[in-house]
Formats: structure tokens, C-alpha cells, sequence
């Protein structure tokens, strides 16, 4: 096989893990930010931030990786993805601003503090709604003429986008519940576990909502996902996603504090998973292939060797770091 | 107005603001590297209090640097959509080497650095700190070498309009790429070595803080008369490299009309683009050709050598040229003067001289925003020298849409300016206070209350 034909697969899926990582780390830190007006006071609300206070910036960082990658990968979607999704991307951007300058300007404020909680938890709904409704987009499909989005500045706004945005706001709203089982004790854990069920049905009939949207999706993503033997191949992943969400939904009536967590963000990345795959091989649907937008082998494979060498350097001192800070996070603890 | 123009201003605002806080962290990681191994071997307390005192200062300017560092990170694809498509071969891969080998570094080990004291060893704790100041320093390695490829690229084959990478080591090692990284890199240390002996002669003026001001200020003194000599000479070297592969910029920053041997050093002059002349102009014979060919009556071009569609503006080089290096001499007097004092024993009771160390404060990153001003705007017409113009780079997004995000960005970042400030001014009036001692080494969730002494680090 020429080394054109199979390093922009190999990219897709590097690209994929980095946007997975994120949308799975950051969802939950986003979780929480969407979760903190459900606190008693203040105090609850910056324990609920401090579990997240000493790796919130790795996790951010995968956004960039992909952003990064997708430039060095795929020069062409990313100019056209990034300059079609123009305000969304504004949007999520002050939004994720808002979000992480609150963490230390919270600590720092007196006066000021109520506003810094303010603009976590805004920021936070604002950016994953943002998240979502871009997501949207790109599946439903971002028609192209002449390597400019053919429907105009507001062409992402659509009825599907904005149900994906929400149905994203409410699955990082699961996320963060699981983490806040998990990393708090008492009554902010309670709180947490309480939020859990609710959340848990929102986010399954939205799944099934977006489930039973894509066939009439303008886009190939129907023959994707019905034609045969496509859909044998793919039916594990619907069927998996069924499976756990039963056992997810055991963990949490059964009070258990670390399965929710893990199981749910296997419950998100069967669905991230179930999203992107009618996409394939597409990277900006109805029609940029990856070979189209792919940038040359001399690119690809520049940046492939520091990808193969430093993934799983940072993927080791992640779950270092993830270890120093594990256990239950204390009112009083916590900041320098 | 065009999105062409607006997108502009836009990344000037946005660079602008977002620089001078990797600009700080690169200098303090590294002072907070030199501090926390003084403090490992001598263990007193007035260490540990610095170390922790300028950590707050750290991790202020590194959560506005990193948010704002998105920022830039996605605007290549929304606003230089051109850019993007014609140099993302190469821009792409080296944007994405220092996310993989610097981003993730200073990220991670941030959290062990800030919230890590009471839970890992002091020499890993150490090693935490050393990974940022790493991190930061890879960082500036891979967007130096992206920044002065777009200055001098090597390494190119044009495809079709595309730019691809046909030698990655002549690419990412780029003419203006050693001196370019060594001058910033100075310019970053320089400017925290200002805001270290600024802050300590504030505390002296006021009579706080007395012991710790003192070391800091000495410290710093040091540290500037060593290195602005040699970011002098650097400067100089990089300005022999801009002579050899952008004779127009160079042309721009001295304000050189036509192409001349015995060329004067123009100190200051009114350039007129549409004359092609300078008015008021005060000439030093002899002395542009001395410093920028090194010798008597070398040759210096004139941008009437160059298309007209091919030049730089020549103002804006000009003025930030003779900013950044007026206050380069401003750093050279100060130091030099500071010598003098310490060897007469007066360096801590000269009020005047204190004064004088606050008034600089700010100048480091004066110096340093101007300088990129001169590269930046002096490398114009071109956003990929000889190869794209910044015109055919921007994105084809409506006016209005830019208009919105310059607005909005504005706000933001003015309202990020003004806490920020707030904040850090807080940080710095309560000053060095006594760092917290180290509770519950090795405490987790399974050993609550493990309260441990700091035995005999007192």
C-alpha cells in the first residue's frame, strides 16, 4: 500500500483519539462547571472545583492536540472546518477562557468571587454547548464550493446541531456527576449521586433522539450506517452502548463510586464512536475525503514519529499525575 | 475595512496580548527552577517563602497565557484559512510537535508544581518544576522555529500553489532560527529579571521585606548586567541575518530610501512613504554602516531597490525598532550603574536608584512587544517571506463576522486584563509571606490526618 493512501487513516484515528481524549477528560471538568449551581454554597462549589483544580490543564491540552493535529494531518479541513465554524468557534473559545482563568481568579477574589463562579459555570455550559453543536455540524455535513462553506456565516445553525449541543451539555453534566461520586465524600457526593439518574435518562433519549435523526441526515451517513454488510460490522457498537448503559445504570443504583465514573466515559465514547463513524471516510462530510484533505506523506510522517514517541510519554505522566491527586478531595485542601 | 485588514488587527491584539505572559512564565519557570535548587541545598525558609511567593505570580500569567494560547491555536484555521492551506505542510507539523513535547509537559506537571507539595517528595516535587521550565523552553524552541520559517523559510517545495516540507532539518533549522530563538529567549529572561528587581526595590523603598528584597535585587542586578551585554550582541547578529535574507525590512528599520556605501545611522527622522524621503531627519555619519555591515562604508539597500507592492511600511519598523533598542540601552545604564553602587556598598540605600528599578519594570516586555513589532510588521507585505502574501493568507469569512470577534476579544481580554492585574498586585502588596508548612506528607484519602513536621528543615 502507498504510504499516501494509508497515513491519512492512520491520522484519522490519532486525530479521533486526541478529540476523544477531550471530549472525555475536559467533558468532565466541563461537567462540573455545569453541575456547580446545584451546590448548597459556596464552599461545596469550590470543593467541586478543586477536584478537577490539579489536571484541568492536561486535559484542556487535547483540544489543541487535535486542533494541531488536524493542521499538520489535514491542512485543508482545518482551514475549512475552522474558518465555516467561524462564530461557534469564537463562542467556545471565550467560553473556555471564562472557564479556566476562573479556577485561579476564583481562588484570588474576594469580592469578586461570586462572578468567577459565575463564569465557571457559564463558561462551561456555553463551551460544551458550543462543542456540541459544532459537532453536529460537521456530521450533518458542510456542503463546499470552491473550499468555502457553501451555506453561509450562520449555515451551522440547524435544528439537528442545536439537539446535539444540548444532548452534549447534558452527557459532560453526566460525566461530571460520575467524577464528583468519585472524587467527593457527604454531602456534595450526594448531591452528585442524585443528579446522576435524572441525567443518565436525559442523556439516553437523547442518544436515541440523535440515533433516530441521522438516517434523514443530508448526508451519506445513512448508506453508511444500513448498507449491508456495513451495518453488520457496526452493529456491535449500538449493541455495546446498550450494554452499558444497563450495567452504568446498575452502578449507580447500586451506590458504587468508581464504576459510574469509568462506565460512563465508556457509555460517551461508544456514543462519540457511534457519531463519527457514518463519517468515515470523510472528514469534512458530504465530500472532503481524508485523501483529499490529507496533507503529504512527507508531513504525515514527519509528525507520525513524534506521535508514535510521545503519545504514550504524555499518556504515562497523565495517569502519573492522575495518581499523585487520587482520593477524596477535602473542604480546606487543595490550593496553593 | 476588509476581514483581510480586521483579521489583522485581530492577531496583532491577540499576539500582543497573549505573549507577554509566556514571555513571564519562560523567565520565572526558570527562576523558580534556580530558586527551589537554592532551597533544596540550603533549606531556610526565606528560600521556600520566594519559591512560593513567585509561584503564585507563576501560576497567574501561565492559566491567562495557556487560555489565551487557544486562542492562537485555532485562529490559523479561522481567520488564515490561505495560510493554512499553502504552509500547513510545513506550520502544521511543528505546531504539532511542540503541543506533543512542550504543551502536555508544562500542563501536567503544573498540577504537581501547584498542588503537589503536600503529596509528592521534595526532589519531585523539584523535578515537577523542572518539567515546566523544560516545557516552556521547548515551547519557545518549536514556535520560534515555526515564526522564523515564515521569516526565512528553507526546506520548501511549491505543489501546485502548496507548499510541502522536502527537508525538515533545513526547515525547522531555518537561517533566522538559532539567533531569532536566542534573542527571545534572552528577551523573556531579561524582562522577569526586570520585574524581579522592580518588585524588591518597591519593597525596599517601603521598608519590607528587607532580607528576601535584597537577595532578589542582587539577584537580578546580576543576572542583567551579564545578560543585556549579550542580547546586544545577539541583537546584532540577528540584525546581520535580516540583511542577508530580508534587505527590506532592514531597509524599513533604518528607514533607507535609496541603496547607499557610507550610510549615516538615522537616530530619528518623520519617514514619508509617499516621498520616498525622511523629514527631520538627525544623521550620524558613518555609523549605519558600521553597525549594520560592520565595517567603515559598507552597503546598505534602500527600498527603492524593492517593487513598491513589495515593501514593508517603514514607520511602524522604525519607531519599535529605536524603542526596543533605546531601552535595551536603558537596561545596559541601569546595570552598569547598579554595579557601580553595590561596589561603593550603596546599592540598597540609593532611593533614586530604586526608583529607577520600578520605573523599568516594565520595560523587558516593551522591548520585547516592539521588537516582534519590527519583525512582524517589517517582514509585510509577505506572511510567508518571497512566498505568500498576507493578503491571499486571510480566511474568506465576512467582515462582519471578524468585526464581531474583534469586539468580543477587546472586551474579554480588557476584562482579563484589568483582574489579572488586580489579582497580581494583590500577590505582590501582600508580598513573601511565610510559605505554609508542609502538612501531611504522603496523606491520601487512606491516611487523613498524617500530619508530619517539616523535621529539621527549619
Amino acid at each position: 500500500m502507498e504510504l499516501s493512501t494509508t497515513l491519512p487513516v492512520v491520522w484519522f484515528f490519532i486525530i479521533g483519539f486526541a478529540i476523544m481524549m477531550y471530549v472525555l477528560l475536559d467533558g468532565f471538568v466541563l461537567g462540573i462547571g455545569i453541575l456547580t449551581p446545584f451546590a448548597d454554597d459556596e464552599a461545596q462549589q469550590e470543593l467541586m472545583m478543586n477536584t478537577a483544580a490539579p489536571i484541568w490543564d492536561g486535559n484542556e491540552t487535547w483540544l489543541v492536540m487535535g486542533g494541531a493535529g488536524l493542521m499538520a494531518a489535514f491542512p485543508r479541513a482545518y482551514a475549512t472546518i475552522l474558518s465555516s465554524l467561524y462564530l461557534p468557534i469564537l463562542a467556545m473559545l471565550i467560553a473556555l477562557i471564562f472557564r479556566g482563568v476562573a479556577f485561579e481568579f476564583r481562588f484570588r477574589a474576594h469580592t469578586s468571587r461570586r462572578i468567577w463562579g459565575v463564569a465557571f459555570h457559564l463558561g462551561s455550559v456555553v463551551a460544551a454547548f458550543a462543542q456540541g453543536l459544532m459537532l453536529g455540524a460537521i456530521v450533518e455535513g458542510m456542503p463546499l464550493e470552491g473550499g468555502k462553506y457553501l451555506h453561509g456565516t450562520f449555515a451551522w445553525f440547524s435544528p439537528f446541531s442545536v439537539l446535539t449541543g444540548m444532548a452534549l451539555v447534558f452527557g459532560y453534566g453526566l460525566l461530571g456527576a460520575t467524577w464528583l461520586v468519585l472524587k467527593t465524600e457527604g454531602r456534595p457526593q450526594r448531591i452528585a449521586r442524585d443528579l446522576t439518574r435524572p441525567l443518565m435518562l436525559a442523556v439516553i433519549a437523547f442518544m436515541l433522539m440523535v440515533s433516530a435523526w441521522l438516517p434523514f441526515l443530508d448526508s451519506r451517513l445513512m448508506d453508511r450506517w444500513f448498507a449491508w454488510p456495513n451495518f453488520l460490522y457496526l452493529s456491535p457498537l449500538p449493541i455495546l452502548t446498550v450494554v452499558v448503559a444497563g450495567w452504568l445504570w446498575r452502578a449507580v443504583l447500586a451506590n458504587r463510586e468508581v464504576a459510574p465514573f469509568v462506565l460512563a466515559l465508556g457509555f460517551f465514547a461508544l456514543g462519540f464512536l457511534g457519531l463519527v463513524a457514518g463519517m468515515w471516510p470523510n472528514i469534512v462530510p458530504p465530500t472532503m475525503s481524508i485523501w483529499d484533505a490529507a496533507s503529504p506523506p512527507s508531513s504525515q510522517g514527519f509528525v507520525l514519529v513524534g506521535a508514535v514517541i510521545m503519545i504514550p510519554v504524555v499518556l504515562f505522566y497523565t495517569a502519573y499525575s492522575y495518581r499523585v491527586f487520587r482520593g477524596k478531595v477535602r473542604a480546606g485542601e487543595g490550593y496553593h | 475595512m476588509t476581514a483581510e485588514f480586521l483579521s489583522r488587527i485581530q492577531f496583532g491584539f491577540v499576539m500582543s496580548f497573549h505573549i507577554l505572559f509566556p514571555a513571564f512564565t519562560i523567565g520565572l519557570a526558570s527562576w523558580l527552577v534556580f530558586l527551589e535548587a537554592l532551597w533544596l541545598r540550603r533549606r531556610t525558609d526565606m528560600l521556600r517563602d520566594l519559591y512560593f511567593f513567585w509561584l503564585k505570580v507563576f501560576a497567574g500569567s501561565f492559566g491567562l497565557g495557556v487560555v489565551s494560547g487557544i486562542v492562537m491555536s485555532f485562529q490559523f484555521g479561522t481567520n488564515w484559512a490561505g495560510l493554512s492551506t499553502v504552509a500547513g505542510n510545513v506550520l502544521g507539523p511543528l505546531l504539532n510537535y511542540e503541543v506533543m513535547t512542550a504543551f502536555f509537559l508544562e500542563a501536567t506537571f503544573l498540577g504537581v508544581m501547584l498542588f503537589g507539595w503536600n503529596r509528592v517528595g521534595h526532589r519531585t516535587h523539584f523535578i515537577a518544576t523542572c518539567m515546566v521550565a523544560l516545557g516552556t523552553l521547548i515551547s519557545s524552541f518549536w514556535i520560534l522555529s515555526a515564526n522564523s520559517w515564515m521569516q526565512t523559510p528553507q526546506g520548501y517545495t511549491v505543489v501546485n500553489g502548496i507548499i510541502q516540507a522536502s527537508d525538515w532539518w533545513a526547515a525547522i533549522f531555518n537561517p533566522s532560527f538559532p539567533t531569532r530563538l536566542v534573542h527571545m529567549l534572552l528577551a523573556c529572561f531579561l524582562s522577569t529579571a526586570l520585574v524581579i528587581g522592580g518588585v524588591s526595590a518597591w519593597y525596599l523603598l517601603r521598608g519590607i521585606w528587607q532580607d528576601k528584597a535584597r537577595l532578589m535585587l542582587r539577584c537580578a542586578l546580576v543576572f542583567v548586567a551579564i545578560v543585556i551585554p549579550l542580547q546586544i550582541i545577539v541583537g546584532d547578529i540577528s540584525g546581520q541575518v535580516v540583511r542577508e535574507y530580508q534587505p527590506a525590512k532592514l531597509a524599513a528599520i533604518e528607514a533607507r530610501w535609496t541603496t547607499e556605501h557610507n550610510v549615516p545611522l538615522t537616530l530619528f527622522a518623520w519617514p514619508d512613504d509617499k516621498a520616498e524621503k525622511n523629514d527631520y531627519a538627525v544623521d550620524v555619519p558613518h555609523l549605519g554602516s558600521l553597525i549594520l555591515t560592520h565595517s567603515w562604508s559598507g552597503e546598505v539597500k534602500g527600498l527603492k531597490d524593492f517593487p513598491v507592492q513589495d515593501r514593508p511600511p517603514v514607520a511602524a519598523p522604525f519607531f519599535s525598532f529605536r524603542i526596543m533598542v533605546g531601552l535595551g540601552l536603558l537596561m545596559l545604564a541601569l546595570s552598569a550603574l547598579g554595579l557601580l553602587l553595590w561596589w561603593r556598598r550603596r546599592l540598597f540605600d540609593s532611593r533614586w536608584y530604586l526608583r529607577c528599578w520600578m520605573a523599568m519594570m516594565p520595560a523587558g516586555f516593551i522591548a520585547l512587544l516592539t521588537g516582534w513589532y519590527t519583525a512582524e510588521i517589517g517582514r509585510q507585505p509577505w506572511v510567508v517571506y518571497g512566498v505568500l502574501r498576507t493578503i491571499d493568507a486571510a480566511s474568506a469569512v465576512p467582515a462582519s463576522s471578524v468585526l464581531t470577534s474583534l469586539i468580543v476579544y477587546f472586551v474579554t481580554y480588557m476584562t482579563l486584563f484589568g483582574f489579572g492585574s488586580w489579582y497580581l498586585l494583590k500577590v505582590l502588596r501582600t508580598g513573601p509571606d511565610k510559605a505554609p508548612a508542609r502538612v501531611g506528607f504522603g496523606a491520601t484519602a487512606a491516611r487523613p490526618l498524617a500530619v508530619v513536621d517539616d523535621g529539621g528543615e527549619e
